[in-house]
């Protein structure tokens, strides 16, 4: 049988206080403004550079091919381009292959909490900062659309995972030369494992996969190898903050190398 | 070296009031506090303010400095500069009693509308054997010392009072959370956490972390794995399925 703590009091206060009546938006004297402007700042270059790069045509050079275009599922992508030699998209899809994939790396950092974190301060101003007030006059968080979809950070989590196994095989591909023989090693080599070994941490770093592994068991010692994986998983939370901003930066600066290789920008020897 | 400090304090009643200008003396080694207490002593016999421990235990003095919610008692002066004004005023999501003393009730109230711990009926008081892995997640949240800073900042009821009703705040959030995950705790917690207690109003933007003077992450250990466990009750239709087929009854997380 469920109880309550204690019992109700008899009554109410005899007289209804109000709140401290004070105008100032914000007493804080610190520069609480700097980390919101940072996060619109990198957030906003972020989409403007995923904008530019989505119908940017010179994503792929052998043996890279650029992680905003990967996997690249339509016959419009260069041969050695598809994956695993597939087009399951066929030549109907006219528009920039990047566009087929997009969905599921977005909607994993759109619904990531750290990211909610980031733009609903940054963005929405819902907080700016903590203890400033926000401009809103209505508040109702994510009890309702639009803003519930957020619960569906899980799916996009698992989208994640294989957008980070196709990473992963773009980069074993990235050891061949640009003829197809295994042993090479190139700077585009090297970004391109720094980038997915940043973006495994940050997409086994999220909440969603920590819950997943153990966090919904309320009996650990019943499950040893679970709670192994939670431990592990726990340890990278803790800086899902940082991975998140690692990962981001990682794979626009890995995209945008490719790009420039691809683009004959950057075209020394080993690129 | 001690040194006279600039001070704007709130005093009034029931919300009327203002700010009222101090020149005190501040020494090495003291705290908010103490310098609180010295204005007393020395300039405003009557000032009001709640205190209890000095040690940062009690909870008792939360107010806000400088905008910021802490506790008077272990905020050191030298945290500032010799020459800046410090600002304190009473928190500001409760009603001012006097001066820096707040009505806090609201936070008792939530407290009373959570059912407490609900071990089966087939387990009697002695009989519970529990790991300490399966107890130590929900001990984090047992530090909890009732400042209620967390409650003060979050902005769903600091800047919006119409949500008091259906929002409990980070602090009795985090209790749900301690009892569900509780290896012996029977009472289903989801469906109240979302619908009663108004977990879907957090946007989790992590203001009841960064106050909290116990440093319990409020937010990544409670508010978000709740959060998680909500979706498996609610908005996952893959978790349905799987308790369904598996005939797992009435709850989502595997005990």
């Amino acid at each position: 049988m469920t109880q309550t703590t204690a019992g109700r009091p008899t009554g109410e206060p005899a007289q209804r206080k109000q709140r401290a009546q004070i105008t100032a938006r914000t007493l804080r004297t610190d520069r609480w403004w700097l980390a919101p402007a940072i996060t619109f700042a990198a957030l906003a270059s972020f989409l403007v550079y995923g904008l530019w790069a989505i119908f940017d045509k010179s994503y792929f050079v052998e043996p890279y091919i650029a992680p905003f275009s990967s996997p690249c599922l339509a016959t419009s992508c260069p041969e050695g381009a598809r994956f695993l030699g597939l087009a399951p998209f066929g030549d109907w899809w006219t528009l920039p292959p990047g566009i087929l994939i997009l969905g599921l790396p977005a909607g994993f950092r759109l619904t990531c909490y750290y990211y909610r974190k980031g733009y609903y301060r940054a963005f929405w101003l819902s907080p700016p900062a903590c203890a400033v007030a926000e401009p809103h006059k209505k508040y109702t968080g994510e009890t309702r659309l639009p803003l519930i979809i957020q619960n569906i950070h899980r799916y996009f989590f698992y989208g994640a995972v294989l957008i980070a196994l196709v990473l992963t095989w773009d980069a074993v591909l990235a050891l061949r030369d640009e003829h197809g023989a295994w042993g090479h090693f190139g700077l585009g080599t090297l970004i391109l494992w720094i980038n997915v070994v940043l973006i495994w941490s940050y997409t086994l770093s999220c909440h969603s996969c920590r819950h997943i592994t153990a966090g919904r068991l309320n009996h650990f010692s019943k499950h040893p190898l679970r709670y192994k994986m939670w431990t592990f998983v726990s340890k990278l939370n803790r800086r899902h903050m940082l991975l998140a901003w690692l990962s981001m930066y990682s794979v626009m600066l890995a995209d945008l190398y490719v790009r420039l290789v691809a683009k004959g920008i950057i075209n020394f020897p080993l690129a | 070296m001690g040194y006279k400090a600039k001070f704007r304090v709130w005093r009034g009643e029931g919300g009327e009031g203002g700010l009222e200008d101090f020149v005190v003396e501040v020494n090495e080694g003291e705290v908010v506090l103490d310098v609180i207490h010295r204005l007393q002593a020395t300039q405003a016999p009557d000032l009001a303010v709640r205190w209890n421990c000095k040690a940062g235990k009690c909870g008792s003095c939360s107010m806000e400095i400088n905008g910021k919610p802490r506790l008077g008692c272990m905020t050191r002066m030298s945290t500032f500069s010799e020459d800046e004004t410090i600002t304190v005023t009473p928190m500001r999501t409760f009603p001012v009693i006097k001066d820096l003393v707040t009505d806090v009730s609201f936070n008792y109230q939530k407290a009373r509308e959570i059912p407490s711990f609900t071990p089966p009926d087939n387990v009697k008081p002695g009989e519970y054997r529990m790991q300490q892995i399966d107890v130590e997640r929900s001990q984090e949240f047992r530090k909890c010392i009732e400042c209620f800073m967390c409650n003060n900042v979050c902005h769903v009821i600091r800047d919006h009072e119409e949500n008091k009703p259906a929002f409990a705040g980070p602090r009795f959030l985090m209790r749900i959370a301690e009892l569900d995950m509780h290896p012996y705790d029977v009472a289903d917690r989801k469906d109240s956490a979302q619908e009663e207690h108004g977990l879907g109003y957090c946007n989790i933007t992590k203001c009841c972390t960064e106050v909290c003077p116990e440093h319990i992450k409020i937010t990544d250990n409670a508010l978000i794995p709740m959060k998680e466990r909500v979706v498996d009750r609610k908005y996952d239709p893959l978790v349905w399925l799987g308790n369904k087929i598996f005939k797992r009854p009435g709850s989502s997380a595997s005990k």
